[in-house]
């Protein structure tokens, strides 16, 4: 295995570990002493009001599909982009054919309506 | 048993047990969240292959992504979010029983292969297999005609996804 | 190879030999001197975490035109250490129902995934946790886990507001973060690789804030916005939903997602340096001559780096200090319709240039890659005005049509 992602590994067992210390800490020399009315659900001072879930907007989940079909997008353009300095021209052009071809995407949701948040 | 056999074992046992106990929790979103440990420990599987890029971009696609939207289409569609029932049918044995065979079967399969016992080629120092990615992805003769039409296949989904949701905001 | 030329590898050198002396095999020897690595490295960055909340606020107080802390110690330096003795003195209150596993989760995770940035910073040519050959790429992958630790922040806590908040929080994050990588392309594109030792040293003749200006404005504004910090600071809109997503932690927890936050900043401050303005080095060449050879030197080069990320740390808490929140829908109606577009057309713009400029002499370089973005700049902006008078007149017309019509029923 290459000595980087054990780097990365070790730094990440190691970066979990190290805010647990304080709330370990924490935990050992803060008072205790709970009482239902410290427990119960902020609602700005006053009584809770209905129970604890909230209608979702389905806005929220398109907006999260659009993310995705470009998350994807942008990650198929790195490989693309270390490729350029290399290879000749026509090697943007595909680029470029990719991009566009994802941006009428874009036009088209948002003619849709989809990109509004109602 | 080296230690990078050791690793793979434990990253093995951390993405089978994250598995089952994605189908077997009660709550939904601790569902969700043992997928992405599961998903997460394929991204070491991937570092220890020494494919880094594969590696980041599982957890960028996959557990910035994918993982997110499961999360928000739980909390869309379920008021409820415990699974009360039974965990198990009356007959489970059947299916188990089935399951058991068809695992027998494969792994009869894979360990007569003769490439099993063998192991990775290592890659040639010096070769950098990003850039060589990268130029395969791109260069006529090797695989740009894929690399287009994954951008069709994804705005084929962005279409289908927007036209379904756009029928039901009327 | 001496301590002072190349301190990091002198120490390991002497260590391994120490630790084989002592018999033990070379993979053990191998992760003990990376664990104790690691351990200075993230010592130092949570040390420099502490110092970072001193540094805003008293920044914040001059922007109020105020003192800030002045009182514990000379000039309120000791205020941070006070301020973290109170808050693991306090009583930790779990709210009733909450989800006690990911409840604790949530903050560690915030914290987890600003650390991790750590391992790629590069602090000096000589100094640096590990040079990643996906450098980039992993800078994307730690948000994502930090998207992740506010949703189960948000829904552990059994608050509607909270959970609201984290949605709204999420929401805004992973829709700027398509403007992020796709700006993030930019110096991949420039310096030919996705390490960030690489793109440092690419920058040694110009740095890419002048070949790309247009770059570093949209990397500002889309870095803003996945650190949540004001004018997109949702999850803590006080005057909306209290505190977001962490109204119910209390103690410690409150503190390590506070402290996340500003270590966060200023890790994208010295991500700014490191991608923008030329990281540890981006001498323009200077370092090359004989006079100026000391600014090879690693330590040099750290104090360097971290006053480049002061200062893009600083830039980030000016915008923050300076600027009304901005409402949801006109955050992602902005991201979308305006600086996602604009960013894929900059995109473009710098892969074509790349290669159509590339028989030009260097000043012809940097000039035609500076111009064209200015270009791009000015009718982006010229866009947006003619879409505000568009809505202005439109807005007139309808006030109008309503003061006739209400002429005419009187």
């Amino acid at each position: 295995m290459q000595n980087e992602w054990l780097y990365i590994g070790i730094f990440l067992v190691i970066g979990i570990i190290v805010p647990i210390v304080p709330l370990v800490f924490s935990q050992l020399v803060a008072p205790r002493k709970p009482n239902p009315i410290k427990q119960s659900t902020y609602e700005c001072g006053i009584e809770t009001v209905g129970d604890s879930w909230v209608q979702f907007k389905a806005q929220y989940y398109i907006f999260a599909l659009v993310f995705l079909v470009f998350d994807v997008e942008t990650v198929f353009l790195f490989p693309w982009a270390l490729s350029l300095k290399q290879l000749p021209l026509f090697v943007v052009m595909e680029g470029v054919l990719f991009i566009a071809i994802l941006v009428s995407g874009l036009v088209y949701t948002w003619r849709k309506g989809m990109l509004e948040w109602a | 048993m080296t230690a990078d056999q050791i690793i793979f074992l434990l990253c093995a046992a951390l993405i089978l047990g994250s598995a089952l106990l994605v189908v077997t929790t009660r709550k939904l979103i601790h569902a969700a969240l043992w997928l992405v440990v599961a998903l997460f420990g394929v991204a070491i599987l991937y570092a220890i292959l020494q494919a880094g890029f594969l590696a980041v971009v599982q957890v960028v696609v996959y557990i910035g992504a994918i993982a997110i939207l499961f999360i928000f289409a739980v909390m869309l569609t379920r008021r409820e979010m415990l699974d009360k029932g039974a965990q198990t049918r009356s007959n489970w044995w059947l299916p188990a029983l089935l399951g058991l065979a068809i695992l027998t079967g494969l792994v009869f399969l894979i360990i007569r292969q003769p490439a099993f016992g063998r192991t990775a080629a290592q890659i040639p120092v010096g070769v950098d297999t990003l850039r060589n990615l990268g130029n395969a992805l791109v260069s006529p003769d090797a695989f740009v005609l894929p690399f287009e039409l994954a951008s069709v296949l994804l705005l084929a989904a962005l279409v289908g996804a927007v036209y379904i949701a756009s029928g039901n905001k009327k | 190879m001496t301590i002072l030329n190349d301190p990091i590898n002198f120490i390991a050198g002497w260590m391994r030999s120490l630790l084989t002396g002592w018999g033990l095999p070379n993979g053990l020897t191998t992760v003990i001197i990376y664990f104790i690595g690691i351990t200075v490295l993230i010592v130092f960055a949570m040390v420099l975490d502490i110092l970072l909340v001193w540094v805003e606020r008293k920044v914040v107080a001059r922007f109020q035109d105020r003192l800030g802390p002045n009182r514990i110690g000379p000039f309120g330096l000791i205020q941070p250490f006070a301020d973290i003795i109170k808050l693991i003195i306090k009583e930790d209150i779990t709210p009733a129902g909450a989800d006690k596993l990911l409840y604790n989760l949530g903050p560690v995770l915030a914290i987890a995934s600003v650390i991790i940035l750590w391992a790629i910073l590069p602090l000096s040519a000589k100094i640096f946790g590990v040079d990643l050959n996906v450098a980039v790429l992993y800078l994307v992958a730690a948000g994502a886990l930090g998207t992740l630790s506010i949703i189960v922040g948000g829904w552990a806590s059994n608050n509607k507001y909270a959970l609201l908040g984290a949605f709204r929080m999420v929401a805004n994050m992973i829709s700027y973060e398509i403007p992020m990588v796709v700006v993030l392309l930019i110096p991949t594109i420039l310096a030919d690789t996705m390490s960030v030792q690489g793109i440092t040293q690419a920058q040694s003749g110009m740095w890419f804030a002048i070949l790309s200006p247009l770059a570093l404005i949209i990397f500002i504004i889309s870095a803003i916005a996945e650190l949540g910090r004001s004018p997109f600071d949702l999850n803590e809109a006080e005057s909306e939903i209290v505190a977001g997503f962490h109204i119910e932690y209390t103690g410690m927890k409150f503190g390590l997602f506070y402290a996340g936050e500003l270590l966060h900043a200023f890790t994208f401050g010295g991500f700014l340096a490191v991608l923008f303005f030329g990281g540890y080095g981006g001498f323009f060449g200077l370092e090359n001559t004989g006079f100026f050879s000391w600014l090879n030197n690693p330590f040099v080069q750290v104090v360097v780096f971290l006053t480049k990320a002061m200062f893009g740390y600083w830039v980030i808490m000016w915008i923050k200090y300076s600027m009304p929140r901005i409402r949801i829908d006109h955050m992602l109606a902005f991201n979308w319709k305006f600086l996602t577009p604009l960013a894929l057309v900059v995109l473009v713009n710098t892969a074509v240039l790349s290669k159509v400029l590339l028989g030009l002499p260097n000043w012809g370089y940097v000039l035609g890659m500076f111009f064209s973005n200015i270009v791009i700049g000015y009718i982006a902006v010229e866009i947006l005005r003619a879409y505000g008078r568009n809505q202005r007149k439109a807005e007139a017309t309808l006030s109008s049509q309503r003061s006739q019509s209400q002429e005419q029923a009187l």
